[in-house]
């Protein structure tokens, strides 16, 4: 506890944290999809109707079928469905700037994944413009070796 | 699979990501609130401090406020000794990770002298096998450098040389 500056004065103040880092296994599926992050590659996963689901899941989300085994490669450009702005990043979000959480469907793609876009501004954002990934030169197969996503032509 | 194959697939089988690191964690200011602050600030001057109930006079150490029994505002500061009694405990056999204690070592419950409400403290400087119930134990504080509003400041109990504490004057307080 320490004496903090706060207005009210005479408040104790001290900084709290609750920090666990799950190991997690993330089964074949979402092993596979990692797999091709770390390698610069997005793959989805083809259901038995023939929708191809990004990220890839185990499960068709319509039927609870199992999927198929036929992967594909999407992207890497893709179309914003939907966004959100976010003016006051906090600690550990993909970036340290404003930003925005966008769904994205990627080329090929039937669903859409969630992402970071890097637009500067909310101005520079609309549903339905195009992005494409910045990839980390540092890949080690998490959803973060996509830095964000930026605009795109 | 001939055994060239079956090794080249497991070289590829270890090659790909089966598991993660998922990230988890929260950053909190916490204020400690009107009722720990004198408590607090007294523990950075070296002195235990409760609030007595002006209802049924039972004496709250660590300071909630309020009586949970009455449920009513406590306001009366106290200090409070810094020698009591072991009421309950529990030895620690196990290292986990984190752990600054040496094991195996003792989480006691201890009721104060003039408190009515045992707390939770390590206590040191007696072999586990020695802990018992009554055993009468005194704070060890930081140096006077080093003391701050915080719990750290008493760093451990220890035994205090005084005769056990019969079980008749900490019954009401074991449950």
């Amino acid at each position: 506890m320490a004496d903090s500056n706060s207005p009210r004065d005479g408040t104790l103040t001290a900084p709290h944290v609750l920090e666990f880092n799950y190991t997690r296994t993330v089964g074949p599926v979402t092993g596979r999809f990692l797999t091709g992050l770390r390698d610069s590659r997005i793959e989805g996963v083809k259901t038995a109707k023939g929708r191809v689901i990004v990220p890839p899941t185990e499960y068709d989300p319509d039927t609870a079928e199992a999927v198929t085994d036929e992967y594909v490669e999407v992207g890497p450009g893709g179309t914003v469905t939907t966004w959100a702005w976010v003016s006051r990043p906090r600690n550990l979000q993909p970036l340290d700037r404003p930003f925005a959480w966008a769904l994205i469907r990627l080329d090929g793609a039937d669903t859409a994944m969630l992402h970071a876009v890097d637009a500067g501004d909310p101005s520079a954002m609309k549903t339905g413009m195009r992005v494409a990934p910045r990839w980390r030169d540092e890949r080690i197969g998490m959803i973060t070796d996509i830095e964000c996503f930026v605009p795109a032509q | 699979m001939s055994e060239e194959a079956s090794e080249e697939a497991s070289k590829e089988a270890s090659n790909t990501i089966t598991e993660i690191i998922a990230p988890c964690r929260l950053d909190y200011t916490i204020a400690a609130g009107e009722a720990q602050r004198p408590f607090l600030r007294g523990l950075a001057g070296g002195k235990i401090m409760g609030q007595r109930c002006p209802r049924c006079s039972k004496v709250y150490m660590p300071p909630r406020g309020s009586c949970p029994t009455c449920a009513i505002p406590t306001q009366e500061e106290i200090e409070i000794s810094d020698h009591g009694t072991i009421t309950t405990f529990c030895i620690v056999n196990l290292q986990f990770y984190g752990q600054a204690v040496e094991v195996p070592y003792a989480c006691c419950s201890i009721l104060l002298d003039g408190s009515d409400l045992p707390f939770f403290h390590l206590v040191q400087e007696v072999a586990a096998d020695q802990v018992r119930m009554g055993l009468r134990v005194k704070a060890v504080w930081a140096p006077e450098e080093e003391r701050k509003p915080s719990v750290e400041s008493v760093r451990y109990f220890k035994p205090s040389g005084e005769e056990d504490a019969p079980y008749d004057s900490y019954k009401e307080f074991v449950s």
